[in-house]
């Protein structure tokens, strides 16, 4: 198969290693990776703070140059979302509806693409650490995504998985709502990681490095020893 | 509008700000809540198919409010061939002009009321006292709240927040009771008081959780009796009722009851369930001689109107959106300033009160739909808080953020430009250190509580690039 990556900018300038990691285990399963290097965000951001014409202009680049792909994978549940299940309500009732569903129906988030659409779950993966896992919203309500990420950890070598009390809770990210609600997304946080420290886990792994990204910058500024980690790249650990 | 002292934006944030940093206010709703899970999803498993409930009671409450209009009529003929008098009022104004009409009628002094949120919702309570009756809440929560003098923190669990400490002093700086931490001791304490007011009232005031179109009954649950005794007591019950409330036939009350308690309370069944058909009728020993059921809209038909998001009309008053929500949960209920707390308050408040005075509640949501997963008829919550950021936007672009968001779609649309960002912000990352914690801090807002992360040494696309022309 041929999987073009979408690439968010948040893995692209911060957490590259989940996008390799992510190559790497799909050319491993024997497909072709290309990476359109012209697409930098899904648009998220403006639709989120209700600036839609913004969030159409941002998008209209991504249909345009997916277009003809194959398969999209996104490795996250939130950008996931973005395109699989808010691109057309976006673009409903304007020229690029159509491409917009049909975006939709091919777009695919990395752990539902391995479980679901490719049948895989076991990648030879080895990581010999205690994890607790958080379920990304947008993965989890909007995809779908519960047992997914947790078929994949099950196979991993060495892993055990313990689960923290209210792992469906929200972490309190949301966007921009981090930074324009911050008290409120900082409790929601602060809450988050109280769970996830109860479990003695070494290691938070997410689908969604967005997440992760505010959770470990909590988990930074308390000192808490518990780490942050992508689901991609604790299966390419060998 | 005009009815607020403070802006209700700058108003949430300060008490936002104050309460998440509350960690004992943390710690107490999370306790609560705990047990509310543990009680609502065993209950909910009892459901043969929790889901197909939700469905049929989405559907049913579809189908009731594209009739309205038709059950609302059935209800009030069947409700006036038994004698009770309907009104139909569109303002708060008006429902409250008729309600101190029917006081001023029968020469009444003294007022008891069960729960009623719409009456929260007009304000009733303020211009009754103002007009110098005695009112008084006769729901345990509410009373306390009304001691308080603060408006109910929940509108399933109105003093929730509290501490049995808290109330026991409450009591005793306002009844003059002995200090007791004993839940048991503290709610007879509350009884005996209240069981007076009710021999004492002339006027009864209940709200409805269902209004029976086919029956021209109201339905009204609760756990401690009072809204019985509200009604059974005195001379003249009063009834306020949002018109959305109506469920078209008897019958459709074998779902909605045990749903909502199951929602509401992780009960089986609320602890008393009455359905109320009329005043004392001939030949009955008691019941009030008089009973008037008040229709609200209050901007309910230009809810109605939206066809993006009447389903928010749906809503039973559960509760359960609330127990759910994070953000609830950190900021709690009274931060709100609303009648309805919570998702479901975040979504109507902004078409009841005006979009660009209430639309900071739509923004304070990570649109994480914990509230539309657990919603027993489905409104589709979350959806709309972003639909309410949307049309807020539509209505009133803001002038900064407008500018802003332009810049963003102007850079993320150039990848060249984008990557040259990326690699400045590697380039000036150290520099931050020296802003970091002032009030230079670009990223303040992130940084107050938090680390940031690092830029990488080398971006996908860069790495990406290399690996090609390998
Ligand atoms: S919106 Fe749904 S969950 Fe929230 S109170 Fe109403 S019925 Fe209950």
């Amino acid at each position: 198969m041929k999987i073009s990556l979408f690439v968010p900018c948040y893995i692209d300038a911060i957490y590259p290693k989940v996008a390799i990691s992510m190559v790497r285990i799909l050319e491993k399963l024997g497909h072709t990776i290309e990476f359109p290097e012209e697409l930098t965000c899904c648009g998220q951001p403006p639709f989120n703070s209700g600036y839609w014409d913004d969030a159409r202009r941002s998008a209209r680049p991504v249909l345009e140059r997916l277009k003809d792909a194959e398969v999209v994978v996104i490795g996250s549940g939130s950008c996931g979302a973005m395109m699989k299940v808010f691109y057309p309500e976006l673009f409903a009732g304007h020229p690029e509806e159509a491409s917009a569903k049909a975006l939709s129906a091919k777009t695919w988030e990395f752990t539902d693409f391995l479980v679901t659409k490719l049948g895989v779950t076991d990648l030879g993966a080895t990581f010999p650490h205690k994890v607790t896992f958080h379920d990304g919203c947008h993965g989890l309500r909007e995809l779908k995504t519960k047992k997914q990420p947790r078929e994949l950890l099950a196979k991993v070598r060495g892993l055990e998985l313990v689960e923290m009390k209210e792992a469906e809770t929200c972490c309190g990210f949301g966007g921009t709502f981090a930074t324009k609600y911050a008290s409120v997304s900082t409790a929601m946080g602060e809450v988050k990681c109280a769970s996830a420290a109860e479990t003695n886990a070494d290691f938070i792994v997410s689908a969604d490095s967005s997440c992760l990204m505010h959770v470990q910058g909590l988990l930074d500024r308390q000192r808490r020893p518990i780490r942050t980690i992508h689901i991609a790249e604790v299966l390419a650990s060998e | 509008m005009s009815d607020v002292a403070i802006a209700p934006r700058a108003q949430f944030f300060e008490d936002a700000d104050r309460i998440t940093h509350d960690t004992e206010h943390r710690r107490r709703i999370q306790t609560a809540m705990g047990k509310y899970y543990v009680s609502r999803y065993s209950r909910q498993a009892l459901f043969r198919n929790w889901q197909e409930a939700r469905q049929t009671a989405a559907e049913t409450k579809w189908a009731a409010l594209k009739e309205l209009d038709k059950h609302l009529e059935a209800f009030e003929r069947n409700a006036t061939a038994r004698g009770t008098q309907v009104h139909w009022t569109s303002t708060g104004e008006q429902a409250r002009q008729v309600i101190v009409d029917i006081i001023r009628r029968h020469n009444a002094r003294r007022i008891v009321k069960s729960k009623v949120m719409t009456s929260e919702e007009i304000h009733l309570n303020q211009l009754l006292e103002q007009l110098g009756y005695d009112v008084i809440e006769s729901d345990l929560g509410e009373y306390i709240q009304q001691l308080k003098g603060e408006p109910p923190y929940h509108f399933v669990f109105p003093c929730m927040h509290l501490s049995r400490e808290e109330i026991s002093d409450l009591f005793e700086n306002h009844l003059g009771t002995a200090q007791t931490h004993d839940p048991e001791e503290l709610t007879m304490i509350a009884r005996r008081v209240l069981r007076q007011k009710y021999i004492d009232a002339d006027i009864g005031i209940t709200g409805a959780n269902f209004v029976v179109a086919d029956t021209g009954m109201i339905s009204i649950t609760e756990n401690e009796g009072n809204a019985r005794l509200t009604a059974a007591l005195p001379r003249v019950m009063i009834t306020l009722v949002g018109i959305e409330k109506v469920l078209p036939k008897f019958s459709d009350l074998a779902l909605f009851l045990p749903m909502l308690a199951t929602a509401g309370t992780g009960q089986p069944l609320t602890g008393y369930n009455t359905m109320y058909a009329g005043p004392k009728q001939p030949g009955e020993s008691d019941g009030p001689i008089e009973w008037h059921v008040i229709f609200l809209d209050n901007n309910r038909t230009a809810l109605l109107a939206d066809p993006q998001q009447r389903d928010a009309l749906h809503c039973i008053r559960c509760g359960a959106c609330l127990n759910v929500c994070p953000i609830f949960k950190n900021v709690g209920g009274l931060s709100y300033g609303t009648t309805y707390q919570g998702p479901i308050g975040s979504v109507i408040t902004p078409h009841f009160r005006g979009l660009q005075d209430w639309k900071h509640l739509s923004g304070a949501s990570s649109l994480c739909g914990a509230c539309t997963e657990t919603c027993p008829v489905k409104i589709d919550l979350h959806h709309h808080l972003l639909h309410n950021r949307r049309n807020a936007i539509d209505e009133k672009r803001g002038f900064l953020e407008g500018m802003l968001w332009r810049g963003f779609t102007f850079l993320i649309n150039r990848p060249k430009l984008f990557s040259l960002s990326i690699k400045l912000g590697r380039l000036f990352q150290p520099l931050h250190a020296l802003v970091k914690g002032t009030i230079f801090d670009p990223a303040a807002a992130w940084t107050k509580s938090r680390e940031l992360p690092e830029v990488a040494h080398e971006s996908f696309r860069d790495y990406w690039k290399r690996r090609q022309s390998k």
